[in-house]
């Protein structure tokens, strides 16, 4: 792990890894549940931790990756719903947060990875590198149960507490600016009959 | 003869179509309020109108069809999740549009993007029909929903202002 002063407070915060995190949650998982990862490097890493027919690898659309993961989260009600997405995304689309707030899926889990920047662009900083704070945001939008992941420990246990929920919950972890580890098949059609089969929608 | 919300939910319903996402619009509010009162159907209104595009195509992958309802400046704003997601991935995207901008429109924003809306639509290769008859609504719904979910792709309906009588605003 290393560190990065914010911008907005001054302080030294602990940065974590996305692939270790991703690492983590699919160490996790027991075999049914759905992840989604959002464009670029969220699904990258989770491409690189080995594939699963459960998961759903975005190669466009930024923003949806929540959007996504909610509408498989109440289709599919009996089962777990992991979403990755990045703070650069979920800027662009926070009205989801709301929506989702008001829809209450109790078996969403919703991951934000915070480098503070579109990394996969150049590095450009993000509204997270001056201070919005996206986890004040999902709380102001209704989701209680947001919190910043202090280190990894701390993350795995969010996560164990979100994975057995009774109500959405938001997790949110500031990484280091490591680009992905893999990339992923560019064939979309695939990627979704996969998926489909693999949640049992599409025989 | 049946009021055209009444049959657009009717045959939704006949086809299994649940999940539905909106953003509201006044032409729209009669058949969002039949939706509504249905509990078969899943209807709730997200913030805007690629997010409700999302949530149907993650909703369709979870195992149930659905359909996102907006108006015509709304659909300017789904180029990108079309290119992207339903028509890459092959999700049968449904979509029903509110037509404003034609046929007695006073704002020229709404003329000059309804005048973008039948162009994207052809650009992007996707099927869509206008609804401007109350005795061809079934069959066109019907028909358009099967065949999307058939050769999976995303389909859309156009309300007319012919079918659904859209108040007329004085200049």
């Amino acid at each position: 792990m290393t560190a990065r002063q914010t911008a907005a407070s001054g302080a030294q915060e602990v940065l974590m890894s996305r692939f270790d995190l991703t690492s983590r949650l699919v160490a996790r998982l027991r075999s049914d549940e759905a992840v989604v990862g959002g464009i670029g490097n969220n699904n990258f890493d989770l491409w690189a931790t080995g594939r699963r027919p459960q998961n759903f690898y975005m190669l466009g659309s930024m923003g949806l990756c929540f959007p996504i993961a909610l509408g498989l989260a109440l289709t599919q009600p009996r089962r777990r719903v992991v979403a990755i997405e990045g703070d650069g995304s979920l800027l662009m689309q926070l009205g989801c947060l709301a929506t989702i707030a008001e829809r209450r899926p109790a078996n969403l889990t919703l991951l934000v990875m915070d480098n503070g920047s579109y990394q996969i662009t150049g590095g450009q900083k993000a509204a997270t590198h001056h201070g919005a704070d996206l986890v004040t945001i999902a709380r102001g939008c209704g989701l209680n149960e947001s919190r910043w992941a202090e280190n990894t420990a701390h993350f795995e246990e969010l996560l164990d507490n979100a994975l057995i929920g009774d109500r959405p919950h938001l997790i949110a972890a500031k990484i280091d600016e490591a680009p992905g580890r893999a990339t992923t098949d560019r064939d979309p059609a695939w990627i979704r009959d996969t998926f489909m089969r693999g949640l049992g929608t599409r025989s | 003869m049946a009021r055209w919300f009444d049959t657009v939910a009717a045959v939704l319903k006949r086809n299994e179509v649940r999940l539905v996402t909106y953003v509201p619009d006044k032409v729209l509010a009669p058949l969002i309020r039949a939706l509504e009162a249905d509990s078969y159907f899943t209807t709730f209104c997200p913030t805007r109108e690629e997010e409700a595009a999302g949530i149907v195509c993650g909703g369709w992958m979870g195992g149930m069809r659905g359909i996102v309802l907006m108006q015509t400046s709304g659909f300017a704003t789904l180029a990108n999740v079309l290119a992207s997601l339903a028509l890459p991935y092959r999700i049968p995207l449904l979509m029903m549009i509110s037509e404003r901008g034609t046929l007695g429109e006073f704002n020229v924003g709404q003329a000059m993007v309804c005048r973008s809306m039948r162009p994207m639509l052809t650009a992007l290769g996707i099927e869509h029909h206008t609804l401007s008859r109350r005795d061809e609504i079934d069959f066109i719904v019907d028909r358009t929903v099967n065949q999307a979910i058939a050769t999976q792709e995303p389909a859309a309906f156009i309300l007319s202002p012919l079918l659904t009588h859209a108040k007329r605003q004085e200049a």
